[in-house]
């Protein structure tokens, strides 16, 4: 018995093609029996994400089943020259210990792809088109995905600047849910680390625009209040959190206009997220008590970091991937000798 | 038999602290767990020598500045055992397990008096005044504990560039609520156990009150400038942790006034 996986992602195809590719929930049951017609092909996992679309087969016989795959997909997609790639045993199976536990992901160390291969396999598993090989092939997938992630430091820090927003007002507040938002311009960058604290429980949001109908446009679009950027100041007690990016060409955020602000707010901490170019904040206010101050090269600086560090552990998760790779490899070999093997759970 | 449970409690908190610190380095830290486990051992064995030495003595065991060590290390273990997972400060564990080893190898090597200290006469109120005194030092500190948690993680927001630490400590509000509550905890322990002392019912120290009362205004002050909002959550964290210096540099004075006195509390 033979382990093989064929498919398409990022590395090779734009999301153009990809989607063309991509396989709804709806269209599942059809596209797996359409796959389990294949000649050789015992069992079958379909794994679309918006990265990736790749069919994981158990097969008797490789060569006609990547085939079989070829026609499906053409049948299915309607293009013949896609630049599908194919691993075999043991490939295949270092392929998708690879893939649930992030490295091959877009950003390494990602961890959306384990539970998107989650459902994938319970999809299949569903549908009855899994049995005994792919049933464990999966099962320890889910193990070396976990010991990955626990034992390296693969998925450790943010790696975007919002991700990087979040992580550290999460370490400044703890709860998110209760925290105020204030954002003083609207541009598209703190639209987006506005929505990254939003996905973290931040509920209520403020937007101050120099330009009001685009705080409102804004506020409208997030779920937030609009103010004039005359009296922003005003609403400034109660915010946690400010994320500034206006074009204004001085900086608007000094340790004199943040001083007696700062005095009304008690000693609740403030984190200024400066998107701004030029900066917003003057450098000078980090000095003061409870104000954590960061802008664009800082924010970047700690994502580029934590890219790094998971870079140097992709060493350590290979390693650990390996071992496993080996572990199933031998268990797939017993089965395949021993008498009450793989064959008779084929039969099914 | 009592030896080997403080031997065996001063190599738990080792081990635990050592882990953790072998763990982080590694990039392999898991929260809780291990750490728990060894504290929560070192606990044990310190509470069955605590155990056997109050069988020894007939009394609390806290007749004498070793002992007086121990029991301090034994509350702020409990307290950790007990405030630590509430607040989910994991690495909570970790920096108590040193500060906890590094008292009790002070108490097993320091030139103390390490024999069992049995006690004459029986004072129910001075029994309470005295457990209770260590107890509320035991959760000042916890709050120190918690206040150089605080600042390190302080330090590694303002630093803008933070280290592989700042991802497994607590966020700053989780660690100054946890620094405020112990020393709220302390104060109120620490006034219930000088109230029992007014009962005890013979004369005492001057000095060994005006410490203790000192120990308590401090802590106190701290509350009160937090309260009315005259004080940042840094400085509550500095103070915690120096006001806990203080208490801890005058223990032994206590304990020697106590003797001069000649009472052993």
């Amino acid at each position: 018995m033979n382990i093989v996986c064929a498919g398409i992602s990022h590395h090779v195809a734009d999301v153009a093609l990809r989607e063309k590719f991509a396989v709804s929930n709806g269209a599942l049951p059809e596209f797996l029996r359409e796959l389990r017609r294949i000649d050789g092909l015992n069992e079958a996992v379909v794994v679309s994400t918006c990265n990736r679309v790749e069919y994981y087969a158990a097969s008797i016989c490789p060569v006609r089943t990547f085939d079989g795959l070829r026609d499906v997909v053409r049948a299915h997609t309607g293009i013949a020259d896609a630049p599908m790639y194919q691993h075999d045993c043991p490939s295949s199976i270092r392929h998708l210990f690879r893939v649930a536990c992030g490295l091959d992901s877009m950003v390494v160390g990602e961890t959306e792809i384990l539970g998107q291969v989650k459902t994938a396999y319970s999809a299949a598993q569903e549908h009855g088109a899994t049995s005994r090989n792919l049933n464990r092939l999966f099962q320890q997938t889910f193990r070396v995905a976990k010991r990955v992630r626990s034992e390296t430091q693969i998925t450790r820090g943010p790696v975007s600047v919002g991700a990087v927003a979040v992580e550290l007002a999460g370490k400044i507040f703890g709860d998110l849910g209760d925290r105020k938002v204030m954002i003083l311009g609207a541009g598209e960058t703190s639209e987006r680390t506005a929505r990254s604290l939003q996905s973290r429980g931040v509920r209520s949001m403020i937007v101050s625009n120099r330009t009001f109908d685009r705080a409102a446009a804004l506020a409208k679009e997030i779920g937030g209040m609009a103010i004039h950027f005359d009296h922003w100041e005003n609403a400034f007690s109660d915010v946690d959190i400010l994320i500034s990016s206006t074009a204004a060409p001085h900086p608007i955020l000094t340790p004199q206009r943040l001083e007696p602000l700062m005095a009304l707010r008690g000693p609740r901490p403030l984190f200024i997220i400066d998107l701004a170019v030029p900066r917003d904040a003057d450098p000078a206010i980090e000095r003061m008590d409870g104000v954590y101050l960061y802008d664009m090269d800082s924010l970047q600086r700690i994502a580029g970091d934590s890219l790094a560090l998971r870079q140097k552990e992709v060493v350590r998760c290979e390693a650990m991937i390996n071992e496993h790779v080996h572990e199933f490899v031998a268990w797939l070999r017993r089965g395949h000798r021993g008498p009450a093997g793989a064959e008779a759970a084929w039969a099914g | 038999m009592e030896t080997g449970f403080l031997a065996a409690a001063t190599g738990f908190y080792l081990i635990g602290f050592a882990t953790t610190l072998f763990a982080l380095g590694g990039g392999k830290f898991q929260p809780g767990r291990f750490n728990v486990l060894t504290m929560a051992l070192g606990f044990a064995c310190q509470t069955g020598f605590l155990w056997i030495r109050g069988q020894q003595n007939h009394s609390c065991p806290i007749n004498s500045l070793f002992e007086v060590l121990i029991f301090l290390t034994w509350s702020m273990v409990g307290l950790y055992l007990v405030f630590g997972p509430a607040f989910r400060l994991s690495l909570l564990g970790a920096f108590t397990a040193i500060f906890v080893f590094v008292l009790q190898v002070v108490a097993i090597v320091a030139p103390l008096q390490r024999g069992p200290h049995p006690r004459s006469v029986l004072n129910p109120w001075l029994e309470l005044h005295a457990a209770l005194s260590i107890v509320a030092y035991g959760a000042f500190g916890m709050a120190a504990v918690a206040g150089v948690m605080y600042l390190v993680q302080e330090f590694q927001l303002k630093s803008r560039h933070p280290a592989a630490i700042f991802y497994h400590l607590p966020p700053i509000s989780t660690l100054h609520h946890a620094n405020e509550r112990l020393v709220g905890l302390g104060v109120v322990v620490l006034t219930i156990g000088l109230l029992a002392g007014l009962m005890v019912g013979s004369p005492t120290n001057f000095w060994k009150w005006a410490v203790s009362l000192v120990v308590l205004v401090l802590y106190g002050g701290i509350l009160t400038l937090q309260a009315i909002r005259r004080i940042t959550p840094k400085r509550v964290a500095a103070a915690s942790v120096g006001v806990f210096s203080f208490a801890l540099i005058t223990l032994p004075a206590i304990q020697w006034l106590s003797v001069q006195h000649g009472s052993t509390r």
